[in-house]
């Protein structure tokens, strides 16, 4: 695995954070829980189903909270201009694979109300200078729900049939679109567009001209100009070469509807950061306009944070029974004053690993 | 240049696998040698073999410790790793079956009792059908189930039928066919993309894949 300069986690979500408030985002506090109705009511725009609940001294039921963007576009006022928020929170969910609920510490960021393409490219821009802060070597895929829904929208296939399909084009088993396509009877021009979508993987000069083959209806014309746009974008920022294009991260029609994106790290088996447009939470919350956020999962980090050193203090100060505090007191100051770390005991405890012993005796 | 670590099947599939690993231009042949080593490398070729448990591949793939494997569709079908499925290997064909006593009627005035190795399979099918069913997770001897009157039904892999027959048994319905699939960690696929990619394609070209089939 290859690295650069390790961070501690703190000093990541300082980074994050630094990064976040440089482009005007305000910092976002939220309640550990919220009403269990909020989740109820929104449950498709949920990662998982479960929610861990509890009853309020009220009798009231309460969740601790699985999501962070539904709170914050729960709380958010609809007023001039975009609103521009950060967070660094736990949510509590159920990952596929483990048994119960986990504590998954996200830090990210939502930017709500009439966006352009602009703000698309900021957040976008964002994702990616978020991933380059801890390693260079990122990857950030990618892709536009409109691209592959302008696709298969026309055919009015049924819902079980439409999500079979991206199903397996977000798996990129070909074999299987093939199958699909043939029993749904496709036409042979929208299996082909598939299976292609399916196995593209290229950076934005690559792959902007063979999207551009694919384009058979208005919808996919104009996700493709926003494409375009956001790669241009990201090409001035000098964003560009980390960036693949990659249609197996749109597979989620119910909560995303433009741009979505993902993030990778070098020797981590899973994505470190998911984002992407979702208007149809806000539509469903009653509003107009649209929102994209994105989030680092924090906690799946751990082997990119800095290895701690291979002893737990420098010095370990060892005294008798019969030495007075003071003078313990004073060599403690005297290890301190000269930059080590100390730890003061009796006994040598059997699990710490120390640089150096030093031991006071009683005078005799 | 970056190896590729390959999770294999133990046991005979797993032996045609490499066999075709190897016509694609993947030989390493140290794993031919007879030994206990349990890696095989071929520094030339780039690859790292590892023989596992047939239904640990999809755990060593998904978690990123191999960074492709070959894992049957009824392991995939039954765990849902989150992983690319990026080839049908056309061997190890099998199908995943309902089968009962021969003189077994369904009915359906009761829940039926299913016995398996395969529970969420068994429940899918059966609820996409709205039938209500009561599953009995078993580890191995599935057959003698229904002939003990544990359960009504199994829910099992059939290939020849011949152990079905033998015990009174038979296939009623065909749940789904079964492949081998080549299937890829979403992340190695990214960062390994030119030598994953070649892979999927050189086996893909191979005479025994078959490019219909089954979803």
């Amino acid at each position: 695995m290859k690295t650069g300069l390790r961070l501690k986690k703190e000093e990541v979500v300082l980074r994050l954070r630094e990064l976040y408030r440089r482009y005007g985002y305000l910092p976002y506090k939220m309640s550990k829980f919220e009403e269990y109705d909020l989740y109820v009511r929104n449950k498709s725009f949920l990662v998982s189903d479960n929610i861990l609940t509890f009853t309020d001294i009220d009798g009231k039921l309460m969740a601790l909270k699985p999501d962070v963007t539904l709170s914050i576009l729960k709380n958010s006022r609809q007023e001039a201009g975009l609103q521009k928020v950060y967070y660094n929170e736990n949510v509590y969910r159920t990952s596929p694979g483990a048994h119960g609920y986990r504590e998954i510490l996200q830090a990210g960021l939502e930017c709500i109300g009439d966006l352009d393409g602009y703000a698309v490219g900021e957040v976008v821009m964002l994702a990616a200078r978020s991933l380059e802060l801890i390693s260079p070597d990122y990857l950030l895929d990618l892709s536009h729900l409109g691209f592959v829904t302008g696709l298969l929208e026309p055919l009015k296939l049924e819902e079980e049939q439409q999500r079979s399909l991206l199903e397996a084009v977000g798996q990129k088993n070909t074999a299987a679109l093939e199958v699909l396509a043939a029993r749904y009877t496709l036409p042979e021009q929208t299996r082909d567009v598939l299976c292609r979508l399916a196995l593209l993987y290229a950076p934005p000069e690559e792959a902007l001209p063979q999207l551009e083959q694919m384009v058979c209806t208005e919808e996919m014309a104009a996700a493709l100009d926003e494409l375009r746009q956001l790669c241009g974008l990201m090409e001035q920022y000098g964003l560009d070469d980390r960036l693949r294009l990659d249609f197996s991260v749109a597979d989620d029609t119910r909560y995303y509807s433009g741009v979505v994106f993902r993030g990778f790290l070098p020797g981590l088996a899973a994505g470190v950061l998911s984002g992407g447009r979702y208007d149809h939470m806000v539509h469903k919350m009653g509003r107009p306009g649209g929102a994209i956020g994105f989030a680092v999962y924090l906690d799946l980090l751990e082997g990119y944070f800095a290895v701690p050193k291979g002893y737990d203090v420098d010095v370990l100060l060892l005294y008798d029974e019969g030495v007075s505090p003071a003078r313990v007191a004073a060599a403690a100051n005297a290890v301190l004053a000269s930059g080590k770390t100390v730890r003061v005991e009796r006994q040598i405890p059997p699990e710490l690993q120390y640089r150096e012993l030093r031991t006071l005796k009683e005078r005799g | 240049m970056e190896w590729v670590n390959i999770a294999l099947p133990k046991g005979r599939l797993g032996e045609k696998v490499y066999q075709m690993f190897k016509q694609a231009g993947y030989a390493c042949p140290a794993i031919e040698e007879e030994n206990r080593k349990l890696v095989f490398e071929n520094p030339e070729a780039g690859v790292r073999y590892f023989w596992v448990k047939p239904s640990d591949v999809a755990i060593y793939v998904e978690r990123g410790a191999a960074d492709v494997g070959v894992a049957g569709k009824d392991i995939l079908l039954e765990y849902v790793p989150d992983v690319y499925e990026l080839a049908d290997l056309g061997v190890g064909k099998c199908r995943m079956c309902v089968a009962g006593k021969k003189d077994f009627r369904d009915d359906r005035s009761r829940t039926l009792r299913v016995a398996t190795k395969f529970p969420r399979i068994a429940r899918n099918y059966y609820s996409a059908v709205s039938r209500d069913i009561d599953i009995i997770k078993l580890n191995g001897s599935i057959e003698l189930a229904p002939l003990l009157g544990l359960s009504d039904v199994i829910v099992d892999i059939v290939e020849t039928g011949s152990t079905l027959i033998e015990n009174g048994l038979e296939p009623k319905e065909t749940i789904v066919d079964i492949s081998a699939r080549f299937i890829s960690n979403k992340v190695s696929y990214k960062f390994k993309n030119d030598a994953i990619r070649r892979m999927a394609q050189c086996l893909a070209g191979l005479p025994e894949t078959n490019q219909g089939g089954s979803v």
